[in-house]
């Protein structure tokens, strides 16, 4: 098996552990280590205690595991979450003078480094979590330069600010070197490769810079964790891309502003989590009669109403999958990782287009807050065109055609006259109650599901497909199944991630078909993929695994899972 | 320009005989043919009710969406092509009642265009309940002792949060509707029209009779129109309730475009451009840390 180390920091809001973090992670990613990282934070701005598990590997790793052979602890107060994910093998790197009693009579491995110590001679006791990233640095090779880079980038602003942190770091880099030295510190580290080099990208960018790949050119959102990382990626680049972005009075606002844009030629998306989306669904509803493109970026955190606000879950998908009166087309997006969000978030720009649908991209806060390593992004092969024409004079906004598609007209392009209504309409979009022409747009309309289908992505298979035992599982979930399946090694079981959950790719049927066993692995707790894989393809789930309690799965915990299901003998 | 070129063929005209909205539909045509606007750079947008169906009775583009959404919409139009000229047209209930929140957020953003609402104090669509401006005591199938809550003030409201722009104006007095709707048109900035509008089936309490008995057109000179404490006098006064330009701000302040990163380098609207894919793939580059190795520059 490839060397690895799981890390784990964990702290106070507020109190500079999210700066380790990114520090460490920049570092061990730019020194050859294959790395991942993903948090897990309280819904406060101060205190508390939040952790990051910083994953580093020989091979690519994209998925939580609750194993933690390093912890270091910025602040006391280490919650029940951590403590249970500590056993002999762990190694604690911590401050006893930070940390007080808190892991006297512990069996547990403890190394006591002086990080507010050290800081207080140095750059000051603010400076402890440079000490801490400084420590770190020396244990695992990086070389002292790449700290100091980033340090410098960090505090770019404030040369005071950073004289301090360096001098911190370099007594605690010091500090580092003398425990690996003694060999005290006894981790088998991984090897780095010195070729690899990847792009670091969290989910926000993901999405973020998919959709600007798309030609996203407009974005609202009214803020609401974890939808609003992505405005604020798009709102801190606004001028480096040239698109608009506004924070809206409300999500009712978002969507209908984002449907304006389209309208008048631009590409737009609101960005939020499942509240916003609630609010959002009469202007759903409008794209779907209307059929003005309509993006929507939704972060999935746990429900129903406030839930947990900094926390994860799947449970979105049937909001997704019903939102808005009316029967009407639509595409759901689930990204399983940072590369997908790209990828996706582009293509629903495309597709939103192309069909004049509304297409959503379900994501989670576990996504989005994880940071995937790439090897690259590919954006100049991504083609762009848009899909409106010249509207010319007597044009008709909603001609029937064969396919269902109308040619797409936008204002002051042509000397057409562009007629948009949210009324059941005619051709030229003039209110009509003919119950003749009722039942053909509603068809006309409805046609264009035709077309996603044909259109919708396979899922990822992966395993043996001669496989009868089938794992499914979609969005985020899916890189967490695939390495648990890789530790049970049992080639009679297969995985199949879905990254569209809606319209179903056809495959489906076949893969479901042919399964001697189908089990369901998803954030929520009645099982809404398990519920849609019953509705299009007739086949009951033989077995579910459900989570919700706030927190992604780990390897561990469906690896186990699986174990018990498939030891508990066959299904179907 | 004649304003016959606005007029629509067919059009199946819904409103009652006699009702307001033939005089604002009228003056809006004229309005827009005296400043020689083509039905082609003009985008009506409504919400849902008798008023919001004014967009489809006359030339343009036009975007018939949700009740009480048009000025998102209407800013999400002028937001992605500065070039057009757009209108949000609505009811009492539309844009101050369901659409109310929009209302003061379009005001504190100041998009460049023209708000009409047509104020008949009362929901004519669903048949007359009353609406954010019915006067107290008026009696409805649904307020069926008289309604108890105070009017919404929109002028004194607009002026109050600093709205660029506040009229009110009467639908019978079609010249003085014209006018203010021009100048509303020309205001570079959001500007509130609400135009007193009598709906002759379910509103018998403030009928032409009654605008006329309870309204007095203003004077007013451009020195006047700069003052917000007397606009806001104004606004507040009545009856009779002054008609006319109560307040507008003339001093240039930039409006939402102006202020958008998007329009910073390029007044190009967006449906004229593509994604700067290479500005993407370089931005996607500095997040490769391994360039830290070299020690990058800071
Ligand atoms: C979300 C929603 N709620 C309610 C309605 C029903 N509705 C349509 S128009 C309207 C009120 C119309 O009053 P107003 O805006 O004053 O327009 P008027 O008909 O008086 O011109 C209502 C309640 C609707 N279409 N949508
Ligand atoms: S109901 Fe009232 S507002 Fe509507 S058309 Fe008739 S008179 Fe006009
Ligand atoms: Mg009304």
């Amino acid at each position: 098996m490839a060397n690895e180390l799981s890390i784990v920091l964990c702290g106070a809001a507020g109190q500079g552990v999210q700066t380790v973090e990114v520090l460490l992670v920049k570092a061990l990613g730019s020194s050859g280590y294959h790395v991942f990282s993903t948090k897990e934070s309280m819904s406060r701005v101060r205190g508390g205690n939040n952790s990051t598990e910083i994953r580093i590997s020989e091979v690519h790793r994209e998925a939580f595991v609750d194993r933690i052979d390093l912890l270091v602890p910025i602040n006391g107060g280490i919650r029940k979450n951590i403590w249970k994910r500590l056993d002999r093998s762990t190694l604690v790197l911590g401050d006893r003078e930070e940390l007080k009693e808190e892991f006297e009579g512990r069996e547990i491995r403890f190394i006591d480094v002086p990080f507010l110590g050290i800081a207080r001679e140095a750059g000051g006791p603010v400076t402890a979590n440079s000490v801490a990233a400084a420590v770190m640095c020396a244990l695992f090779g990086i070389d002292f330069t790449i700290l100091e880079t980033l340090l410098k980038e960090r505090f770019a602003k404030t040369p005071e600010i950073l004289e301090k942190n360096l001098l911190s770091a370099e007594k605690g880099y010091e500090r580092g070197g003398i425990l690996l030295e003694k060999g005290e510190f006894g981790l088998k580290l991984p090897k780095p490769d010195p070729r690899w080099s990847p792009l670091l990208v969290d989910g926000h960018k993901a999405v973020s810079l998919g959709a600007l790949a798309g030609g996203c050119n407009f974005v609202t959102a009214y803020p609401m964790s974890p939808g609003s990382g992505v405005l604020a990626f798009m709102a801190q680049n606004a001028s480096r891309f040239e698109i608009v972005v506004e924070q809206v009075e409300d999500e009712i606002s978002a969507v209908n502003m984002v449907l304006g844009a389209w309208s008048a030629g631009g590409r737009g998306m609101a960005t939020t989590s499942g509240g916003g989306f609630a609010l959002m669904e009469e202007g759903i509803s409008l794209s779907g009669v209307t059929e003005i493109p309509l993006v929507i970026h939704l972060g999935q955190r746990p429900g129903p109403a406030t839930g947990m606000a900094t926390r994860t879950e799947q449970a979105d998908l049937e909001l997704a999958l019903y939102a808005g009166h009316g029967e009407f087309p639509r595409v759901l997006l689930t990204p399983g990782n940072a590369a997908e969000a790209f990828e996706l978030s582009r293509l629903a720009f495309d597709w939103a287009d192309r069909f004049q649908v509304p297409v959503f991209i379900l994501t989670d806060e576990y996504l989005l807050d994880s940071i995937f390593e790439l090897e690259s992004l590919e954006v100049e092969k991504a083609d762009f065109s848009h899909h409106f024409v010249e509207a010319e004079p007597g044009y008709a906004r909603y001609r029937v055609t064969e396919n269902g598609v109308s040619p797409r007209g936008i204002f002051r392009h042509g000397n057409g006259l562009v007629r948009i209504d949210s009324h059941e309409h005619d051709e030229k979009g003039h209110i009509e109650e003919d119950f003749e022409v009722r039942e053909r747009m509603q068809k006309k309309r409805m046609s264009k599901l035709r077309l996603l289908e044909e259109a919708a992505l396979p899922p990822t298979v992966k395993g043996k497909p001669g496989a009868r035992t089938r794992v499914f599982c979609w969005g985020s979930t899916g890189p967490i199944v695939a390495e648990a399946l890789e530790r049970l090694g049992n080639e009679e079981v297969c995985l199949v991630h879905l990254k569209q959950v809606y319209p179903l790719h056809n495959s489906i049927q076949s893969l479901v078909d042919e399964a001697h066993r189908i089990i369901v692995v998803e954030g929520n707790s009645t099982g809404q993929l398990a519920r849609l894989i019953r509705l299009y393809t007739g086949r009951n789930a033989e077995h579910r695994l459900l989570n919700f309690r706030g927190h992604q799965f780990s390897v561990e915990e469906v690896s186990e899972g699986l174990r018990k299901i498939l030891e508990g003998g066959e299904g179907k | 320009m004649n304003p016959r070129e606005y007029d629509i063929e067919p059009v199946d005209l819904s409103w009652c005989p006699g009702c307001g909205n033939f005089q604002i539909l009228s003056a809006l045509k004229e309005a827009l043919a005296e400043l020689e606007i083509p039905p082609q750079d003009v985008v009506l947008i409504s919400g849902i009710g008798q008023a919001a169906k004014t967009p489809h009775f006359m030339k343009g583009h036009i975007i018939q969406g949700l009740h009480g959404r048009a000025l998102p919409v209407a800013t999400g139009v002028k937001a992605a092509n500065p070039e057009l000229t757009v209108l949000a047209i609505g009811g009492d209930g539309d844009m101050y009642g369901e659409g109310g929140n929009h209302l003061l957020h379009t005001i504190r953003r100041n998009p460049d265009l023209t708000n009409l609402v047509h104020n008949n104090m009362v929901y004519g669509l669903t048949k007359g309940q009353a609406s954010p401006t019915s006067p107290v005591g008026l009696k409805t199938p649904i307020q069926v002792e008289g309604v108890f809550s105070e009017p919404l003030n929109p002028v004194a409201l607009a002026i109050s949060q600093g709205a660029s722009f506040v009229a009110r104006t009467f639908s019978a007095n079609t010249e003085l509707t014209k006018e203010v709707i021009k100048a509303a048109i020309l205001h570079k900035g959001y500007a509130l029209v609400d135009i007193f509008q009598p709906c002759v089936s379910f509103n018998k309490v403030n009928t032409y009779k009654w605008f006329r008995e309870n309204t007095i057109v203003m004077e007013d000179s451009p020195e006047k129109l700069r003052d917000r404490k007397r606009a806001m006098e104004l606004a507040l006064s009545g009856p009779p309730f002054p008609l006319g330009i109560l307040y507008r701000d003339d001093s240039g302040r930039p409006c939402f475009e102006d202020r958008l990163q998007a329009y910073r380098r390029s007044k190009v609207p967006l449906w004229k451009r593509t994604p700067d894919l290479a500005g993407i793939a370089a931005y996607i580059e500095t997040l490769r840390e391994g360039e830290l190795k070299g020690g990058r520059e800071s």
